[in-house]
């Protein structure tokens, strides 16, 4: 059965002071998959994350979120998609002048009506999923690295977005707190049903938790399709970034 | 009206997600984000009709639920139960029951209820806190900033290398200018608005003396101090508050260097070496001001005012701006750091730091003008 698209980009393209960063770039993300968009450093994948998030205004080719084109929307269209939208930053980009209950609550005071108790409730709730409840009353300079990225975490999960964007959640973890996060982000996907984009470099991370893959090289697609058929592609590329492990395999063999 | 009311009440029904029958609350559609406020809002007033102790949560129709609603469910499971109320939820959908478990609502009821300090209580903690905390850290720094900059006039080796003359450059030599502008206009207005009233006395030569006093034991500091706080201390905050947001003053601390003596110790030496220069420019600059206003007010003349000068000016004048000079700049530098190591809490912290070192060092240094006023009164 196909699944429903919920993000359709077409032939996006960019381009920095004359510097083509992008061209033609073309992918699907499908409702409940999780889509790791991978390749090398300075290969346009965060410039791609940041058309989606429309933080670029879209000069060439399309985007289609949850049904809405990108480019054409009213303020208010584009406030209803951010709504539905969950994004995490790479450095956290939590408010350092909130605590960090006040930066998750955030999203929850300025557009719910909710209740000031239910909204610390579920602040709590929330940061007990990435085990950060003790940390409630914690300025986000007084966390360390790994917990300002849960505390991040939290934030981008706290509205139950239908989809959740995370740039590089990973980097500079260590690997037992990534299992735990790629844990967590498998259960949002199972048993929320949230559709998850995730631009990474960590290719244990990617070999968990990935539906489908898209590998960027040079500001184009090189590959797209499931993880399976990415390790089968046989493109050099590709087969080079997951080598990796397969050498950790052979050392432990 | 009846039938009317009737209709209210039966849409009412049919727009609410819940509906109680027995000892039953039935919930239905979807408890998420849009619906929970209203939830909230109404259920405990629309239980209390229930007498029983034991109340059935049935989730048979539930079709949806999210963080705020798994939160909602649990709050009223904990208000009913502080009530001697007890609740049984059954009947979830395995999709439900999924998502109520992911978000382990049971933290929740751990509520942590604080205390709120009453008025007195308040009071006392503030000034414990001011005590504790701003007067004890800044008796040690004073006390460290002190030790250090006497002790390494004799140490050659231990001072930092050429800071001296930067740092004298940048506190004092860059705020010539605008303290000679300054004090120029202050002096002229000071003058001019005097002379009024002296010339209906008859008294105008005192102009002389009004303003000699005035600039070189009173306003001459006084206006060096307020300007090079607003320059130099700020300065000073921001560049030690900075230096510790990014671990420099850790990477100072590790590689052998006390920060201190190799921060504050130069610019505590090139503001108590520069600061009775500007001061005694600021005085001329004022006194010329003056020179100014009686000539044009009054019709004296530079050389009738200079000849008086000499008269009204003494020792005393210039041994107060000299104690006032050493005071203020003390005060000025130990402020900027005392403020700077303090940050907390990244760029943000850095302007606070910033704003608050300006306001304290201002006010510090009229409060020890009026002090010293008195004692060389």
């Amino acid at each position: 059965m196909q699944k429903e698209k919920i993000i359709d980009v077409k032939n996006l393209g960019a381009s920095f002071d004359g510097t083509v960063v992008l061209s033609d770039v073309s992918f699907s993300v499908y409702q409940g998959e999780v889509t790791v968009i991978l390749g090398s450093s300075g290969c346009g994948k965060s410039t791609v994350l940041r058309h989606i998030l429309s933080l670029y205004p879209l000069l060439q080719g399309d985007i289609t979120i949850l049904g809405k084109q990108l480019g054409n929307l009213t303020e208010d269209q584009q406030l209803d998609l951010y709504l539905q939208m969950g994004v995490f930053y790479q450095n956290g980009a939590l408010l350092n002048s909130m605590t960090v209950e006040e930066n998750v609550a955030l999203p929850l005071k300025q557009h719910t009506k909710l209740p000031d108790h239910l909204i610390h409730d579920i602040v709590r709730m929330k940061l007990g999923l990435v085990n950060l409840e003790h940390a409630i009353d914690q300025f986000p300079s007084e966390l360390s690295g790994g917990m300002l990225k849960r505390a991040a975490l939290a934030r981008a999960i706290v509205m139950d977005p239908p989809i959740m964007f995370l740039d590089e959640p990973g980097a500079g973890l260590d690997p037992i707190s990534l299992e735990a996060l790629d844990k967590l982000i498998i259960n949002l996907k199972e048993q929320l049903g949230m559709t998850i984009v995730l631009v990474t470099h960590e290719v244990s991370s990617i070999l968990r938790i990935a539906d489908r893959i898209v590998y960027l090289e040079k500001g184009r697609v090189l590959f797209e399709g499931t993880l399976r058929d990415a390790l089968k592609s046989g493109i050099e590329s590709v087969s080079n970034f997951f080598s990796v492990i397969n050498d950790a395999d052979k050392i432990k063999s | 009206m009846l039938k009317r009311l009737l209709k209210y009440r039966k849409r009412k029904s049919e727009n609410s997600i819940y509906r109680i029958e027995n000892d039953t609350l039935f919930l239905s559609k979807g408890l998420t984000l849009d619906t929970v406020p209203k939830f909230s809002a109404g259920i405990l007033n629309d239980l209390k009709s229930i007498k029983s102790q034991n109340l059935i949560i049935n989730l048979q129709d539930l079709k949806d639920i999210d963080g705020a609603g798994v939160t909602a469910l649990f709050w009223l499971k904990t208000m009913l139960r502080e009530k001697g109320v007890s609740v049984r939820i059954e009947n979830a959908d395995i999709h439900i029951n999924k998502k109520i478990d992911l978000f382990k609502p049971e933290i929740i009821d751990i509520r942590d209820k604080k205390k709120e300090a009453g008025f007195f209580e308040s009071i006392g903690d503030n000034l414990y806190q001011f005590v504790s905390s701003y007067l004890y850290e800044f008796m040690v720094l004073a006390a460290n900033v002190f030790y250090f900059s006497a002790t390494d006039i004799f140490k050659k080796r231990k001072r930092r290398k050429g800071e001296f003359t930067n740092q004298a450059v940048l506190i004092g030599v860059n705020a010539t200018l605008i303290i000679v502008i300054m004090s120029f206009v202050i002096g002229l207005v000071l003058a001019l608005q005097s002379a009024q009233q002296l010339r209906d006395f008859g008294a105008n030569i005192y102009i002389v003396d009004l303003t000699v006093i005035a600039m070189m034991s009173q306003m001459g500091p006084l206006i060096t101090a307020i300007l090079v706080a607003g320059r130099s201390g700020s300065a000073i905050a921001a560049e030690i508050a900075t230096m510790k947001v990014t671990s420099e003053l850790d990477a100072l601390q590790t590689m052998g260097l006390n920060p201190i003596r190799f921060v504050v110790v130069p610019k505590l030496y090139a503001s108590l070496v520069t600061m009775p220069f500007l001061i005694l420019l600021s005085s001329v600059a004022g006194i010329v001001g003056g020179a100014v206003a009686a000539y044009v007010y009054l019709g004296i003349t530079p050389e009738v005012f200079v000849n008086r000068m000499v008269d009204s000016v003494s020792n005393k004048q210039l041994i107060t701006s000299f104690v006032k000079s050493q005071v203020y700049a003390s005060l000025i530098v130990l402020t900027g750091s005392f403020y700077g190591f303090r940050v907390l809490r990244g760029a943000e912290g850095v302007g606070k730091a910033t704003t608050a070192a300006v306001v304290v060092a201002i006010s510090l240094v009229i409060i020890a003008d009026s002090v010293l006023g008195l004692m060389f009164f």
